[in-house]
């Protein structure tokens, strides 16, 4: 029989339901910064307002049942994000879940954000094609707050090979972004900037903790680029123009860029090319991520290996690891870029695996900030 | 008040300080610790933290906005880089943490000024700027070196 999963996300800056059947068909998947959404309950909300959950709650999940064609009483289950997450943010959806399975005595369950990430590699994102994936599996979580490997042995069953020490990979992204003036969100501009830039002009530096740890670490490469671009800016010749041209020589007068712009940096050589900065950035992040991922995979002698997180739709990481893994015979899944960041089709995936493993969280579910991974 | 000043010359030696400090708090105290992005605020948190007795890697609150750990004393790592308003605080449940009865720290609270306590230890950290023309070892040396000034305030 089928079991239609509603599953509610609000852990950070996203309001989001979605109603998902045997944790893999996704009926439908609201995010509340989609345009659809604020079109039809008036006006678009300011990005300021994205964190109001009380606000967007309730439409939210109006929105998932409608475009799911299920009405509340046709749902099986509730899944609801119970933490890691801001305490007053959690507490608006699993209020809401609680509240409504009790009035439609639903079961509920309570998820783990990184184990609704992890559950992404689940769904069938690609409508028409079957997803068949099943745990064991190396999975690299990575976000603006997280930075996992987890070695998932089987649904509801994780071991955190490796963890940042300092900074998550996304966070790292969002401040290069902004040293270099390049606009947020910071990883799809780093990503964009670095498509047309060198990946080998500057040596960023690549944390290796050695003694076969897998854990990260990028406030180091954080502190080294804005050294660069500090160091750089100090070469300036006082009195020089401002602003860049690709390619253009050194000293010619060029059009200007706004004084906190990477556009108007100077190098020993010339003039810096923005597209180079965040190119070499990104190399020396991504090279860090895949290298400490694949070899949790040779260690555990897994042959697959999924990514999920909102960094996992970078484009040069998404090229990276699924080339160097091929190359050693790995079998790489990335789910499709909308379900690499916050949604709740990946908590209601979760939810039914736990579900269906005879997990239950009573309506003494509470939000935890600080829930370990494994305890929900 | 006249603020305490140090020179460190490594993230080793920001930790330190920070280590220091964290040595002389008390249930209640409210750290608020400025610099630029990449001056070392986490790394100086880290010291404070392993003053208190909390284990395990003092992670960046950036993205979270707060993190929680359990020392010696409550400890609860704040970061306001993200937060647009003073609102934005009431779902991190920062009004629950002041004026309770653990260890505070806050990163950026320039962002979140209207909302600090009466009473709280301001830490600042700064790099020294080299001048024009030093050399390459100068400018070398000058990238980890900071000053860091410690004072209480009360408002």
């Amino acid at each position: 029989m089928d079991i239609a999963v509603l599953g509610i996300e609000t852990s950070c800056d996203e309001t989001a339901a979605s109603v998902v059947v045997n944790g893999r068909t996704i009926l439908s998947n609201v995010i509340s910064s989609q345009a659809a959404l604020h079109e039809k309950y008036g006006g678009v909300v300011p990005e300021a307002a994205s964190r109001r959950h009380v606000e967007n709650i309730i439409p939210v999940i109006d929105s998932a049942l409608e475009e799911s064609g299920k009405s509340l009483s046709d749902i099986d289950v509730i899944g609801v994000t119970c933490g890691p997450g801001l305490v007053g943010a959690l507490l608006t959806g699993v209020t809401a879940a609680k509240g409504l399975a009790l009035a439609e005595s639903k079961p509920l369950v309570g998820v783990h954000h990184i184990e609704g990430h992890i559950c992404a590699n689940y769904l069938n994102d690609d409508p028409g094609t079957e997803n068949d994936l099943e745990p064991p599996f190396i999975c690299l979580v990575v976000s603006g707050g997280h930075s996992h490997i987890i070695h998932v042995k089987s649904h509801g069953d994780y071991e955190v090979l490796g963890r940042t020490r300092d900074d998550a990979a996304g966070e790292a992204f969002d401040k290069a972004a902004r040293a270099m003036g390049l606009g947020y969100p910071g990883g799809p501009a780093v990503d964009r900037a670095a498509a047309g830039g060198d990946p080998g002009k500057i040596a960023f530096p690549e944390t290796d903790f050695g003694n076969g740890s897998l854990d990260f670490s990028f406030s180091g490469v954080k502190t080294a680029l804005l050294n660069y671009l500090e160091g750089s800016r100090a070469k300036k010749k006082p009195g020089a123009a401002s602003g860049y041209r690709k390619g253009i020589e050194a000293g010619e007068a060029v059009e200007s860029g706004d004084v906190n712009n990477a556009a108007e940096v100077w190098t020993p050589d010339g003039i810096l090319i923005p597209e180079d900065v965040a190119a070499s950035f990104q190399r020396a992040v991504v090279n860090v991520l895949v290298r400490n991922t694949l070899a949790a995979a040779v260690r555990t002698g897994l042959r697959r290996v999924c990514l999920a997180g909102g960094v996992a739709s970078n484009s040069e990481l998404r090229k990276t690891i699924t080339q160097k893994g091929n190359d050693i015979g790995l079998e790489i899944h990335i789910p499709g870029p909308v379900f690499c960041t916050d949604n709740a089709a990946m908590i209601a995936s979760a939810a039914y695996y736990k579900y269906i493993n005879g997990k239950r969280s009573g309506l003494s579910l509470n939000a935890e900030p600080s829930l370990k991974l494994g305890s929900s | 008040m006249k603020a305490a000043e140090y020179i460190t010359d490594s993230p080793e030696q920001t930790s330190w300080i920070g280590r220091l400090l964290g040595k002389t708090l008390v249930a209640g105290d409210v750290v608020c610790i400025s610099g630029e992005l990449g001056s070392g605020k986490t790394v100086f948190t880290a010291g404070i933290a392993g003053a208190l007795g909390v284990s395990g890697y003092i992670t960046s609150p950036t993205f979270c906005i707060v993190n929680e750990y359990a020392g010696k004393l409550p400890f609860c790592h704040f970061d306001a880089y993200r937060v647009e308003s003073a609102e934005d605080m009431n779902e991190t449940g920062y009004f629950d943490y002041i004026g309770g009865n653990g260890i505070v720290v806050i990163e950026w609270p320039e962002r979140i000024e209207e909302i600090l306590p009466e009473k709280y230890i301001s830490v600042t950290i700064s790099k020294i700027p080299v001048e024009y023309g030093s050399s390459a070892e100068a400018r070398k040396a000058a990238e980890n070196r900071r000053l860091i000034r410690i004072r209480r305030v009360s408002v």
